[in-house]
């Protein structure tokens, strides 16, 4: 009797093993496959040398990595970190008190968040398209201007520095917002009752209590707006006109006109690299990688 | 000036920077379907009303199609990854296996990486693979891209969740598909939804990956949308993402109905049922 039972404990044991391996195996492959397999392709692509009419040849060289530090295209490298650097903190000023005003409404701070989403549902390159309209001379925002008589003649809005860093803020908005409402959110609200009681000020409370308490929250907000601003080359397109170049257009150019795959690997695996850096920054910190997804 | 009129006052601040961001959200969107009516071909000055481009648009064989192409990618994208995404996460949660904590922390790089880096990467990998370019790279490019969202929501569902109901179920008889079919995945349902609603928008609106692992004939909106940019978006662009717009708040406005309908027919059950344990309780009492 208590072989038999024995025997169906071993059966379902490695039944049960089975089934494991079946929920485990699919996403271990596709991860294995598509992401580590890619990138580390990657970066041997980019250690290979350009051979003519855009083809590879497969011999180890260096040279598409220095090819980054000409000024050319270490200005472009300078100009980007600088227009993400403006953007992220835009998004972080501006989203800040947005994410704390809707953690202040509780009953409908999902609905507020699911708001924020909005420009997402439809096609986001048709709404980013809206600030040429508003920025042009003749656009909403010039004429506004210029009915209040705050300004007589129109000012250029449109194709500069401010323009691109406006879409990116408009894009990644909602991304900052996010993990910054889930750490405001979860954080213990006696401690500013406390801290108030205790006769600090509203400003020293903020400065002492909730910042740091809700710093993960504001650092995967920096990692989620900086990321996304050094590769998103159609913003720069639209709003830059042409004029602002950023890496995500070089790299995007080496794989349509130059095709010089290398150099493209090259620039993307610098990339990568900056951001693994902040990455291992940000676990450091104490942050929690799942803050960046939900 | 007293507290509560300073507490009012810092509220009502509050209250107005809110609307400010929104309209900031939303003003674009606002401008994007006027311009839709807007009596003019070139998208730029306001010249009248007009229904023109709905017309236009409806007759439009080629954006439908490119339309077609987008859902089509989107949808199927947002399936596998679903799929995939939940039952991974079910499965890297109650397993141990060597080398899965390098595998959970990889799932986090299509969100930490830029996307250019993806697509570069994934597209060098299909050539090389000798795989072509099209629908099917389009679609496995996309999955990668927002597989991480799906896993990353129903993990921390999977987190606040009670595991002793699953061993119950082992315990009663059940075997593991049953158990995660009829007690797991009810559990972890919201999870699911919220990931996948994410996951499903991101892979309409992708630009970057798709345009990398296209070939000629495969072109979503995005894309169709992105190619018009240097003569300007044509009105007809317009009222097409004014429709998608308008589908998408169909869409969600139905979900969070039916969810609000449900809640309410619960609760009925609930209290009716509390009712009924109430007059069980009274009758031996009353006899």
């Amino acid at each position: 009797m208590k072989i038999i039972a024995n025997a169906d404990y071993v059966k379902r044991k490695k039944k049960s093993r089975l089934s494991q391996v079946f929920m485990c195996a699919p996403l271990t492959v596709w991860v294995v496959a598509l992401i580590l397999l890619p990138l580390l392709y990657l970066l041997f692509m980019s250690f290979m040398t350009k051979g003519p009419m855009g083809t590879v040849k497969y011999i180890f060289s260096v040279e598409s990595y220095i090819r980054i530090l000409e000024p050319e295209y270490f200005n472009v490298v300078k100009k980007s970190v600088f227009i993400a650097a403006i953007s992220t903190l835009a998004c972080v000023l501006v989203g800040y008190p947005m994410a704390y005003f809707i953690a202040s409404k509780k009953k409908i701070s999902g609905t507020l968040m699911l708001m924020m989403m909005l420009p997402f549902w439809t096609c986001a390159l048709v709404t980013i398209y809206s600030f040429v309209i508003m920025f042009s001379n003749s656009g909403l925002v010039n004429t506004f201007l210029m009915k209040l008589g705050i300004i007589h003649e129109p000012i250029s809005l449109l194709y500069n520095n401010f323009s691109v860093a406006v879409g990116m803020v408009y894009e990644l908005l909602p991304f900052a917002v996010m993990p910054m409402y889930s750490s405001i959110e979860k954080m213990d609200k006696s401690l500013i009752e406390a801290s108030k009681d205790l006769g600090a000020g509203p400003v020293r409370t903020f400065l002492q209590v909730t910042l740091p308490l809700t710093k993960p929250g504001i650092f995967a907000a920096v990692i989620l707006t900086f990321i996304p601003c050094i590769g998103y080359y159609m913003i720069t397109d639209m709003l830059g006109g042409g004029t602002t170049m950023l890496i995500g257009n070089v790299i995007y150019n080496q794989f349509t006109s130059a095709r010089d795959w290398p150099f493209g690997a090259a620039l993307s695996c610098i990339l990568a690299a900056v951001i693994l850096i902040l990455m291992y920054v940000y676990t450091k910190f104490g942050g929690d990688l799942d803050d960046l997804g939900a | 000036m007293s507290r509560k009129v300073k507490k009012k006052f810092a509220n009502t601040i509050f209250n107005l920077y809110g609307i400010l961001v929104y309209a900031f959200l939303y003003i674009p969107v606002i401008v994007m379907v006027a311009f839709s009516f807007n009596d003019s071909v070139n998208n730029t000055v306001w010249k009248g009303f007009t229904t023109e481009w709905y017309g236009k648009l409806m007759r439009d064989g080629e954006i439908w199609e490119v339309l077609g192409t987008t859902v089509l990618i989107a949808v199927f994208s947002t399936v596998v990854a679903v799929v995939l995404g939940t039952v991974g996460a079910v499965g890297m949660s109650r397993v141990k296996f060597p080398g899965k904590k390098i595998i959970s922390t990889l799932l986090y790089v299509p969100i930490i990486i830029p996307e250019i880096v993806l697509a570069v990467a994934t597209l060098l990998v299909i050539k090389k693979a000798g795989m072509g370019l099209g629908m099917l790279a389009m679609t496995l490019g996309n999955v990668t891209l927002i597989l991480p969202y799906v896993f990353i929501t129903v993990k921390s569902r999977l987190a606040g969740m009670d595991t002793s109901i699953e061993e119950a179920s082992l315990d009663l008889g059940a075997n593991r598909l049953y158990t995660f079919l009829h007690v797991t995945l009810p559990n972890i349902m919201p999870g699911v939804v919220s990931g996948g609603f994410m996951a499903f928008t991101l892979a309409f609106g992708d630009l970057v990956i798709v345009s990398f692992l296209a070939n000629a004939t495969s072109v979503t909106l995005p894309m169709k949308v992105y190619s018009q940019l240097k003569r300007g978006i044509r009105p007809e662009i317009n009222a097409l993402s004014t429709v998608i717009l308008i589908c998408f708040l169909v869409i969600i406005g139905s979900y969070k109905l039916a969810g609000i309908i449900l809640e309410a027919s619960r609760k009925k059950k609930l209290e009716e049922e509390i009712e009924r344990e109430k007059e069980k309780d009274s009758k031996p009492g009353m006899a």
